[in-house]
C-alpha cells in the first residue's frame, strides 16, 4: 500500500489540475452523487442512530449514577460531532461506494476501455475519475451533517426512555447546546471532506490500476476498501491532533 | 488519439521502422519495420504471441518502444502536435465498448466528450453512421445486448465517428462467425473505397487477410518474415510461413 502513496497523490494532484473541466462533467457529477445518496442514506441513518443511541447508553447511567446527567448530551454530543459521525460514516462509505469505484474503474481498464478513452483523447482522469471525486467530497460531509443530527436524535432517545437516565429531551438538546460549539461540528465535517479524497484517491488509483481479469478486479476491490480504512483511521489522528490546537 | 480539426479525409502514410520491445527482458518485437501507403488496406499476420497486439499498441501510443520510430506522414508519432494535426481510431479486439452507456452515446462519445457538435447534430451524425454499418435500430441497446459482429460493427462506428485518416484493427474477425467476419471484411473494403482511409488489420485470420488486403506482411517471433501482395506471401517459400499459412487438421479417412 505504502509503495503506492506517491502515484495516489499524483493522481489527486492531477484531479486537482482538471477542475476547471468541472462543469463539462456536471451530469456524471450529478449521477454519482445521486448513486452515493441513494445507496448510503438509510444505512447512514440507521447506523448513526444506534451509535447516538448507545453511546448514551454506555455513558449515561455512569453520569447519572455520578450526578453530572447534565453531562449526557455534551459528551454524545461531542463524540459523535467530532468523532464517531465522521469515522464511521467514512468507513461505511469506502465499504459501499469506494468499493463500488474501484470495481466499475477495475472492470473499464481490464475490458479496455480506459484504453478505447485514451485513444479518443479523453482523458480517463476528467472523465472518470474528476466527477467521483466531486460527487464524493460533496456527498460524505452531507451524510456526516445528517449522521450527526441523527446520531444526536438517537442519543436523546435513549437518554429519555431509559430506566437509569430518564433525562427529557429538552433537557438533553439544552445541555447538548451547552457543550457542543459549532466549531465542534465544523471540525467533524472538516474531517469527512478529508476522509472524502483519501476514499475517491485510493479507490479510483487501485480502479485504474488493475490488472488481470475478474480476480485482479476482486483484490483491487479489497485493496481499495482496506487501504481506505487504513488510510482514514491514521489520517484521523493526525487530523484530530491538528484541530486540537 | 486525435481532435477533428483537420477535415481532409486522405488517408495517410505510415512507417515503422526497427522497432524493438521487451518485456521484463524477454523481447517481443526485435526491430521491426513496414511502411504503408496512404490509403492502403496492410494485414499484419502472425500466430498468437507473435507481438501483433504490442505492435498495435505502440502505433497508437498505449506502449512506448525500447528503440525505433514510428512515422505517420514523415512526422514522429512522439510530438505532442501529432495527435492534434492526423486523425487516428482504434478497433479493439474486444470492441471496448463503455458498458454503461448505450452504442448511440457510445458512438457520439469523441463528438460529446470533444463538444466538437451540439447534442442535436451529433444525434443526427451517429444515426447516419449506425445506419452505415447496419445498426440503426440499436442506438439505444446497450452493448450487453448486442451480438459478437454487433459490437464490431458498434467498434468501428465509434471509429468513423472520429473520420480517421488511419484505422487500426485489433483482430477483426476474432470470435465472429464466418458470416460476420465477412460483412467486417466488406465494411473494411468499404471504407477504403467511401473515405480512402488507411488501414491497418492486425489478424491471424488467413480468409479475412487474403480477402481484403493490398499488401500482407507476416511477423513471428517479434519479426517480420514477408512483406508483398497476397500472392507474394502466399508463393513465399519459408517453411514457417508456409505452415501458418496452410495449417489445417488431418483427419483419417
Amino acid at each position: 500500500m505504502f509503495e503506492n502513496i506517491g502515484e495516489i497523490f499524483l493522481l489527486f494532484w492531477r484531479t486537482l489540475l482538471a477542475l476547471p473541466f468541472a462543469w463539462r462533467q456536471r451530469r456524471k457529477v450529478l449521477d454519482q452523487f445521486y448513486e452515493i445518496g441513494n445507496a448510503s442514506l438509510l444505512m447512514v441513518c440507521v447506523l448513526s442512530f444506534f451509535i447516538g443511541a448507545v453511546i448514551a447508553l454506555q455513558t449515561g447511567p455512569v453520569l447519572v449514577e455520578r450526578s453530572l446527567s447534565n453531562a449526557v448530551g455534551g459528551v454524545v454530543g461531542i463524540a459523535i460531532a467530532k468523532e464517531l459521525a465522521p469515522v464511521m460514516m467514512a468507513i461505511l462509505i469506502a465499504g459501499r461506494i469506494g468499493s463500488a469505484m474501484a470495481a466499475e474503474i477495475g472492470s473499464m481498464r481490464v475490458y479496455q476501455e480506459i484504453d478505447a478513452l485514451r485513444t479518443m483523447n479523453i482523458n480517463p482522469v476528467h472523465y472518470l475519475v474528476l466527477p467521483r471525486m466531486l460527487a464524493i467530497t460533496v456527498a460524505l460531509p452531507m451524510l456526516v451533517i445528517t449522521a450527526i443530527l441523527v446520531g444526536w436524535f438517537g442519543g436523546a432517545v435513549v437518554a429519555n426512555y431509559n430506566a437509569h437516565m430518564e433525562i427529557p429531551f429538552r433537557a438533553f438538546y439544552s445541555d447538548l447546546r451547552d457543550i457542543v460549539e459549532l466549531k465542534d461540528v465544523a471540525n467533524g465535517v472538516f474531517k469527512s471532506f478529508c476522509f472524502a479524497i483519501i476514499i475517491g484517491a485510493v479507490s479510483c488509483h487501485q480502479g485504474l490500476n488493475t490488472i488481470g481479469g475478474p480476480r485482479g478486479i476482486g483484490r483491487s476491490v479489497t485493496k481499495a476498501v482496506v487501504n481506505s480504512i487504513v488510510c482514514i483511521v491514521i489520517f484521523d489522528y493526525v487530523l484530530t491532533r491538528f484541530l486540537l490546537k | 488519439m486525435n481532435s477533428a480539426n483537420n477535415n481532409t479525409n486522405t488517408g495517410v502514410g505510415l512507417v515503422v521502422r526497427g522497432l524493438r520491445k521487451s518485456f521484463d527482458g524477454q523481447p517481443v518485437l526485435k526491430g521491426v519495420g513496414f511502411e504503408v501507403q496512404p490509403g492502403e488496406i496492410f494485414v499484419l499476420m502472425g500466430p498468437s504471441g507473435s507481438g501483433k497486439s504490442v505492435l498495435l499498441k505502440h502505433l497508437i501510443g498505449l506502449e512506448e518502444a525500447d528503440e525505433g520510430e514510428i512515422l505517420i506522414n514523415g512526422e514522429s508519432i512522439t510530438t505532442p502536435e501529432i495527435a492534434a494535426k492526423y486523425r487516428m481510431a482504434l478497433v479493439f479486439q474486444s470492441g471496448a465498448l463503455l458498458n454503461s452507456l448505450t452504442v448511440g452515446e457510445n458512438v457520439g462519445l469523441y463528438l460529446t466528450e470533444h463538444r466538437l457538435k451540439p447534442p442535436a447534430e451529433i444525434e443526427k451524425v451517429v444515426l447516419e453512421i449506425l445506419n452505415d454499418v447496419g445498426l440503426k435500430d440499436a442506438v439505444n441497446k446497450m452493448p450487453s445486448e448486442l451480438s459478437g459482429g454487433m459490437k464490431k460493427r458498434a467498434a468501428i462506428a465509434r471509429a468513423l465517428v472520429i473520420e480517421p485518416q488511419l484505422i487500426l484493427y485489433d483482430e477483426p474477425t476474432s470470435e465472429l462467425d464466418p458470416l460476420s467476419s465477412v460483412v467486417i471484411g466488406n465494411e473494411i473494403l468499404d471504407l477504403k473505397r467511401r473515405i480512402h482511409v488507411t488501414s491497418l488489420v492486425v489478424s491471424h485470420d488467413r480468409d479475412l487477410a487474403f480477402g481484403v488486403a493490398d499488401r500482407i506482411a507476416v511477423i513471428m517471433d517479434g519479426e517480420i518474415k514477408i512483406i508483398g501482395t497476397p500472392d507474394e506471401v502466399k508463393n513465399f517459400n519459408d517453411p514457417q510461413v508456409q505452415k501458418f499459412l496452410h495449417a489445417d487438421f488431418k483427419r483419417e479417412k
